[in-house]
């Protein structure tokens, strides 16, 4: 981004979220500071997150919530680890049965077959 | 949330753009438009070449139709709907012969509602190549009496409806395009004009939220209702509104996706929900329902493509409709022009002669979301004032429709007071 902001800057929208989303691409090991209504904390990023991902503010359970905007938007498949990129390879909708199914880095499908 | 906090700011908006005003065209139901077009209106798919045909090389001409033989109540009402659109100034239906959907039907409600109107069926005039030429000469004639009508007269914010709808969202999109929109929302109903949103289906886990924002008993007992219909449609055909670019976008799941296209709908109390070709009875912020209804049939799925969503929108009445974008689109939309607003900068600057609006610099700091909406209702006076959106440039104008069932009472009796 030409930006005012740091590349490494990631948005929590809620207080109550423990993710946070990119607002630029971060490597793996860089740090990612945080900006939002809980204030600022600084975490490092475990492997590279992109643009409009999340990353994880603190360590998730499997089977916990996952919270943005202060609602639950899925579920934890594993644990996760804080400053880990959140995504279709960890966590799924509590609805959509196809959520699980995707590939993590273009969302392809996987479950329909073409032949 | 994000609508809430920012409730307090978002009155602000420069004396300049508060009060701009530009020339319209008054239609005789009281209306008024910020186009002139003439609309081809084909009753069957078989008549689908002819009326693109008859369309092309007219700057001014637009083209929608149906593409099935047999006729769909949801699908007349919503090409009257176009046909009468304030948009709108003459149509032309043309139809094959062989199909239920009648083109001199279509005709004689655009009468009824002022216009000038032709139809004809293409068995009856020798082919392709004699109805391109027929068409041509009727579109003529449509035109000369359109542009003889045309009544021109002030208009200022409280003269628009305006629609939002995102599509190919991002991780960008819920927290700098759907919420500019909203502000630019909230601006615009506070000056008396009308806005609406629509994209239920994107709305999942956000029941409480929906009715909380009601304005009236009556309207938290339709979003009540709306919201129950759309998770039991979207459960009984196992089809959530989200995509493989969604989630390369970084959204996971359509609960993340809702509550970000939820902050398109802005912060001001949402007046109730109207269906597919109604109109808001009053100004304000109102809830468009285009899911289908409970029908032996099941027609549609929940949110075939973005332009059906666009075209449900300007059906409503909408002159102008906002559509966010964080991966980048490239639609217009027949009727009434689409304004592109991303929150992705990146997509912004691979895309930009596409893209109308970059919201992405309130992420990077450049600008507070009150500016960007600000900015964004200036460029909505200045299409509204004849300058050309992005996709208008380009000579976008796509339409979509299918079959679909919806219970609309107070559509039913065939006309629009």
């Amino acid at each position: 981004m030409t930006t005012t902001q740091s590349a490494s800057s990631a948005f929590q929208v809620h207080a109550s979220d423990n993710v946070a989303t990119l607002l630029g691409e971060v490597a793996a090991g860089a740090p990612v500071e945080i900006v939002g209504p809980a204030g600022r904390q600084d975490l490092t990023a475990r492997e590279k997150i992109e643009l409009g991902h999340k990353v994880a503010l603190v360590a998730i359970p499997e089977g916990a919530p996952v919270v943005k905007f202060g609602i639950v938007i899925g579920m934890a498949m594993r644990r996760i680890e804080p400053g880990e990129w959140v995504h279709l390879h960890n966590c799924r909708s509590q609805l959509d049965e196809r959520s699980g199914h995707f590939d993590v880095h273009t969302g392809e499908p996987g479950d329909n077959a073409y032949a | 949330m994000l609508n809430r906090a920012s409730k307090q700011v978002s009155d602000y908006i420069p004396d300049r753009i508060a009060d701009r005003s530009w020339s319209g065209y008054l239609r005789p139901d009281g209306r008024k438009g910020i186009r002139n077009h003439l609309l081809v209106v084909y009753t069957v798919e078989c008549a689908s070449f002819v009326a693109q045909e008859i369309a092309k090389d007219e700057p001014d001409t637009h083209v929608i139709g149906f593409p099935g033989c047999y006729d769909n109540d949801y699908a007349i009402r919503l090409m009257l709907a176009l046909a009468t659109h304030p948009n709108v100034g003459a149509v032309l239906a043309v139809g094959l012969g062989c199909e239920y959907t009648q083109p001199h039907r279509i005709a004689e409600a655009v009468r009824a509602s002022g216009r000038p109107a032709e139809s004809f069926f293409i068995q009856e005039h020798g082919g392709t190549r004699l109805s391109v030429a027929y068409g041509k000469d009727l579109l003529a004639s449509l035109r000369a009496r359109a542009q003889e009508n045309a009544v021109k007269v002030p208009m200022t914010w409280a003269d628009l409806t305006i629609g939002a709808e995102c599509g190919g969202s991002d991780g960008t999109s819920g927290l700098a395009g759907n919420p500019a929109v909203g502000r630019t929302f909230d601006l615009l109903v506070d000056r008396g004009g009308s806005a609406i949103f629509e994209e239920v289906v994107e709305m999942i886990g956000l029941r409480d939220l929906m009715v909380s924002r009601a304005a009236s008993p009556e309207a938290a007992k339709q979003l009540g209702a709306t919201y129950d219909k759309m998770l039991n449609y979207c459960k009984a055909v196992r089809q959530y509104s989200v995509a493989p670019g969604n989630f390369a976008g970084g959204l996971t799941t359509i609960e993340e996706k809702s509550m970000g296209a939820f902050a398109k709908g802005g912060s001001r109390p949402i007046q109730g929900v109207i269906r597919v070709s109604e109109r808001p009875p009053h100004a304000g912020l109102w809830l468009l329902d285009s899911v289908p209804d409970e029908h032996f049939m099941q027609f549609g799925y929940t949110n075939p493509n973005d332009t059906e969503g666009i075209m449900d929108l300007i059906a409503a009445g909408a002159q102008i409709v906002l559509f966010i974008t964080g991966r980048g689109s490239v639609i217009g939309s027949a009727v009434a022009p689409l304004v592109k607003v991303t929150g992705n900068q990146r997509t912004y600057r691979n895309m930009v002669e596409d893209m109308d609006f970059d919201a992405g610099r309130v992420l990077s700091g450049e600008l507070t979301m009150d500016e960007a909406a600000a900015e964004l209702m200036d460029l909505i006076a200045n299409v509204a004032s004849g300058r050309p959106s992005k996709p208008e440039r380009l000579g976008h104008r796509e339409f979509f429709l299918m079959y679909k069932h919806q219970d609309v009472p107070s559509l039913e009796a065939g006309c629009r007071a």
